[in-house]
This record gives C-alpha cells, structure tokens and sequence, in this order.
C-alpha cells in the first residue's frame, strides 16, 4: 500500500478523483459521463502534445517552440484548405504531419549536428516559427467561412460515442505507448536521458536519439495544429500562443523528470488530465478564467518540488523493474 | 541540459599573447558588427544621424539590458531566469494597485522594487532552498507572476500614474541623454565591476565552471545563487518603473516576450549558455546591436514581428557560428 501511494501514476488518479469528486459536491452535473467525456475531448490535443514533449524531455532536452510549430502547421492546414478545398482532409494532415515533422527536425538537427543547447535552440525556433506565419500571411486571418465543411467537421465527427478527436488522442496515447516500451527507440530515449555516457556505451547515437525525438514531437505538433485550426476554425499568428508551457506543465506534473530519463505515458496523460479537469472546472466553480495562468503555474511549481524530492530518494534507475528484483 | 563533449581536448603549443587575445575576441568582433550595422543604418536612412533620432533609439534597449547585466550573471553562474518578463507586469501592476490607493511618486517607486526583490526572492527561495532547477521554477513563476497580475487587472489598465512618475521613463538628464540611458550607464558600470573586480564576480564564474568544486573552495553556492535571482528580481522591477512610466499605462500583458529578448541579449553578448563565461562589455556591445538594429528596422518600416525572427534567427546563429568556425579550423589544422 505505502509503495503503491509513492507511485506516481496512482496519485495522481487519486488527485484528480478527489479534485472532481469537490466539484461534484456542488455541481453534480460535472460529474455526468457526458461531460466528463466532453472534459477528455477539451484535453485530447493537450495530450497529443504532451506526448511529443515526453519523448524530448525524456532525452534531456526541452522544446519550446511545439505552440509555434502547431500555430504555423495550422496555419498552413487552414491555408491549403481555404486555396484547394477539394484537396481530401487526410491528405492535408499527412502534410502538416510532414511539416511539423520538418519544423521539429529542424529543432532535433541544430542540438544534433551543433550541440546547441535545446532551450536556446527552441526559444529561437519559437520566435522564428511565429514570424513566419505573419510572413505567410501578412497577419490575415483564415476564418471559418474560407474553410471547407468537411475540414471543420472531422474532429467533432462522432464514431462509436466519442468524438474523432478524442480517438484521435487515444491513438496518440497507444502509438507512442507502444514506441516507449516495445521499440528498441523508446528505450534509447529513456537512455539516453538517464545516463547519456553510458548510453553511448551501449552503442546508442545519442545525438540521433534527440534529433528522433524532436521529429515525434514536431509530427505531434504538426497533427495538433490541423486539429486546433478545424476544432476553433480559425487560423492566426497568435493561435495557441504560450500553450508550450501548459504542455511543460502537463509533463512536469506527469512525473516527467526535467533532468531527463524518467517518466512515463500514463503519467503524461494524467498531467494532462489534471490540467483539463481544473481549467473545465474553473467556469463553472466561478473562478475567473483569468486566474488559470497563475493556477496553472503554482501547479507546476509544487509538481516540480515533488518531482525532486522523489528523484533525490531513488537516485536515476532507468530500469524499474530490475531495481524491484 | 549539457551537450555530450566526446571529441579529445586540443591542447596548444603556446598560449597566445594578450593583444592577439583581443583582436580575436568576441568582444572585438562585436564591436566590428557595431560599427557596421551603424554605417549601414546611417546609408539607409537618412534620418538615422539625428542626435535626438538616436537618443530615442536607446529606449529600445535600455530597460531589456538593465536586466541583461543582471541576467548576464545568472547565466554565468549555469542558472537562467525566464520569469524576468512576468516579474515587470507584476510590479508594474502592483504600482498601479498603489496608485489607486493613493501612493505619491517615492512610494511607486519603492513598491516597483519591492515587487522586484519580492519575486526574486520567491525564485531564489525555491530554486537554492528547495534545490530545483532553475528553468522549471522559473517557467512556473513566470505563469505565476504574470497570472497574479491577470487575477488583479482582468481586462482593465491602470493609467493616471502621476505626473512626476513620467520622469523615469521620459525626462532627460542632460541635452539628448535621457534617465534611462544615464541609468544604463550606472549599471553597466556596477554590473563590470561587480562581475569583473570583485569576489562576488570571482564565486560567480567558478559556480559556473564547477559547482561542486566551487562549494568544497569555499564559495556559498546557495547563497550567491540567492542574490543573483535577488538581483535580477530588482533590476526587473528598475526596468518596470522605466517601461511603465514610459507607457504611462499598465495591462496584464505588458512585456510580454520579453525574457526572450534578455537571454538573447545576453548569449549575443559571448556569455556562454553552458555557464562559465562571458562579460559585461560583451552585453553593452549585444545589447547596442539589437537596439540600432530594431531602430533601423522601424525606419525601414519593418513590422514587429518580422524583426522577432530576425532576434530568433540571431540567437541561433550566434551560438551557431563560434561552433561551425572552430570546427572548420580544426578539420584545416589535421
């Protein structure tokens, strides 16, 4: 029992159980599955990017320009959508997967191929990004009107009960799921984050590993941005703007340790979900929608403290289960 | 955060004499780049060369390098500061919730820096006291400090500051000189000799280069740390009375982005990311550069955000090229 409460993964289940059962309290429509599934399809493409900034920070690394790289692919989605609109919408994700991939790559090519420290290269790349979309466009908007019906419509398209954009994330979820803990490259990334001399030892690019991970999370971004654009069917410079550090939130919360290494899906996912429940809840407890920034950062600060106080007891293991052995 | 450095260190046959040193420093090549982008602005426009053209340029530089010098010690000490943007609206809207009260010009003042070393406290309270690193703290506070001011505004703005507070931001002290420039000035040289003359600066760079060997030597690792979040707290709170006397105005999103600015300012001023290095001199240079280049921008007409890209591609490139060029003369040297 003591061990299962030091488990990452199960108190935050507990937390967030405990933070709706309060807001039920008051207001038991909250707690009504329809909303609560309404609750996971506001979080999913916060999870979808989560899941890309877990794979970076896993590797030692930090991106900070995933809100930009999701505003310039949304743009660029909405900007084919608006010029040829009988182009078919999975066509057009796969383009801005691509591109997202590309935008990310770049990011995973400099710390790569330079050695430039991530957060510098990241906070460049943020800037750059951003600027582009104001080139391209010369700061136009593309609003719903210029986009086809069939381009707003695939996110909320209801398929078995829930919609796309919800299967969409849990996609997301059993995908890199699958690539943390069955592919030899989801190993490398917890390696390389543990203990990146000793995974050069073990014959690990430790290099390649990152500029990996910096492509998953810019094809994530890049998804997110077509999903963000079609889901509030408008596209601009600003869309999205500061979401990089809700995303850092979810992951520090998750349990992801900012020093690399540790971390997983599961709590990627329940960060997220934490975040989700306090911003849904916050409207209908009648808390100001402006107090969510400074909410959101005292979260981080107090995931943060606890995240270092279990790293300090554990020291770095990056097999767990060997250690329980 | 660290790159992996596998390749074998280079030793040289002699060390180079100290005039060579300065030629090839980053400091000269900063200043040549100066120099340049000076004459090219004064070609382009023909309005560059106006004395009082040129005094209104440093206004866009000099509240970003009042927390550049401080930031400069941040860096060098292997920590860094994101929350320097977030801590200007907090205390710029704590002088606007003091001007509602009723607080006179000496007042603001002291609640400005107050705010200041208040929120450099709390980031170096949690950042040597709890021993967390320092990027994550700081990108909390930065939500934290700037949602608070969002708590307090909402969608309002405090305006009506009194007419002596226009002082700092917009009074001269003499001919085309204005306060803040005077003020950049002052801290250009407090932060040199802080940084360069004295122990404190000493204790600085070896936390930098190795902190552990710097704690079994004496130095009071937590506590220099703690004072330089001190101080970028207070030189984020002296930038934040300059900019809101100069606005005359304070929203929830005052300065926003502004961080990036600093740090760029900083790391194209030769102090490393990595920590260890770097000078006050460099940052002057950097923070001259990025003002006469905006400036010259907003001659040309070039819209705001354009000129961002041109920050960001900048700081890539200047950390780019030192790497690219030392490579290249290695591959000539084999």
């Amino acid at each position: 029992m003591a061990k299962l409460l030091k488990n990452r993964e199960v108190l935050l289940v507990i937390a967030i159980i405990a933070l709706v059962f309060l807001i039920a309290l008051r207001f038991p429509g909250f707690v009504a599955p329809a909303n609560l599934a309404r609750v996971y399809n506001d979080t999913s493409i916060l999870i979808i990017l989560a899941l890309g900034q877990m794979a970076v920070i896993l590797t030692r690394c930090i991106d900070l320009s995933m809100a930009a790289n999701l505003a310039l692919s949304g743009m660029v989605a909405a900007m084919i959508n608006a010029a040829f609109p009988g182009v078919p919408i999975p066509l057009v994700i796969l383009a801005v997967v691509a591109l997202g991939a590309a935008l990310g790559s770049v990011n995973g090519l400099l710390v790569w191929k330079l050695d430039i420290p991530p957060i510098v290269v990241t906070l460049g790349t943020l800037t750059i990004y951003r600027g582009l979309i104001f080139l391209l466009t010369n700061g136009a908007w593309i609003n719903a009107h210029q986009m086809s019906d069939a381009f707003k419509a695939l996110p909320r398209t209801p398929l078995i009960g829930f919609p796309v954009l919800s299967w969409l994330s849990v996609l997301a979820i059993a995908a890199v799921y699958l690539l943390m803990t069955r592919t030899p490259v989801g190993r490398a990334f917890f390696a390389v984050g543990g203990n990146p001399h000793a995974a050069v030892y073990t014959g690990i690019d430790v290099g390649r590993t990152r500029f990996l991970a910096y492509c998953l999370s810019g094809g994530l971004a890049g998804l997110a941005g077509y999903l963000w654009v079609s889901r509030y069917a408008v596209a601009y410079v600003d869309i999205a703007a500061g979401f990089e550090l809700d995303i850092i939130a979810a992951c520090v919360i998750g349990g992801i340790s900012i020093a690399g290494g540790i971390g997983s899906v599961g709590g990627a996912v329940l960060g997220c979900l934490f975040l989700g429940v306090i911003k849904n809840a916050l409207p209908v407890i009648n808390i100001s929608p402006f107090a969510q920034l400074a909410i959101s950062g005292t979260v981080i600060i107090i995931a943060v403290a606890v995240n270092a106080r279990t790293e300090k007891r554990k020291g770095r293991v990056i097999l767990k289960k060997a250690e329980a052995v | 955060m660290a790159g992996l450095n596998l390749s074998p260190r280079i030793l040289p046959d002699r060390l180079q004499s100290r005039s060579s040193r300065a030629l090839k420093s980053w400091e000269s090549l900063l200043l040549v780049v100066a120099v340049l982008i000076f004459a090219v602005n004064s070609f382009a426009s023909p309005y560059f060369l106006d004395p009082w053209n040129l005094s209104d340029a440093t206004f866009n530089f000099t509240e970003k390098a009042l927390i550049a010098f401080a930031m400069a010690l941040v860096i060098i000490a292997g920590e860094i500061d994101l929350s320097v943007a977030s801590i200007i609206a907090l205390s710029s809207t704590a002088m606007g919730l003091a001007v509602t009260m009723g607080a006179d010009t000496p007042m603001l003042v002291v609640v400005g820096l107050g705010t200041g070393l208040l929120c450099g406290a709390v980031n170096g309270l949690l950042i040597t006291g709890l021993g967390l690193p320092s990027i994550v703290v700081t990108i909390g506070t930065m939500s934290l400090f700037r949602g608070l001011s969002f708590i307090i505004l909402g969608d309002q703005a405090y305006t009506g500051y009194p007419a002596s507070f226009a002082y700092f931001g917009q009074g001269y002290v003499w001919w085309v000189f204005s306060f803040e420039f005077a003020l950049f000035v002052l801290f250009a040289v407090v932060y040199s000799v802080l940084l360069h003359k004295t122990n404190f600066g000493r204790a600085v760079y070896a936390i930098g280069n190795n902190q552990t060997a710097a704690l079994f030597s004496g130095v009071r690792v937590g506590r220099v740390k703690f004072i330089l979040f001190l101080l970028t707290g207070l030189m984020a709170g002296i930038a934040s009375i300059c900019l809101t006397s100069r606005l005359g105005s304070t929203r929830p999103s005052i300065a926003l982005g502004v961080e990036l600015e600093v740090v760029t300012m900083v790391v194209l001023g030769g102090v490393s990311i990595l920590g260890g290095s770097g000078t006050i001199p460099g940052v002057v240079l950097a923070a001259f550069i990025m003002g006469m280049v905006t400036f010259g921008f907003g001659l040309l007409n070039v819209p705001g955000i354009v000129m961002s890209i041109f920050i960001g591609v900048l700081l890539i490139s200047v950390i780019a090229l030192p790497i690219l060029w030392s490579r290249a003369r290695r591959r000539t040297a084999h």
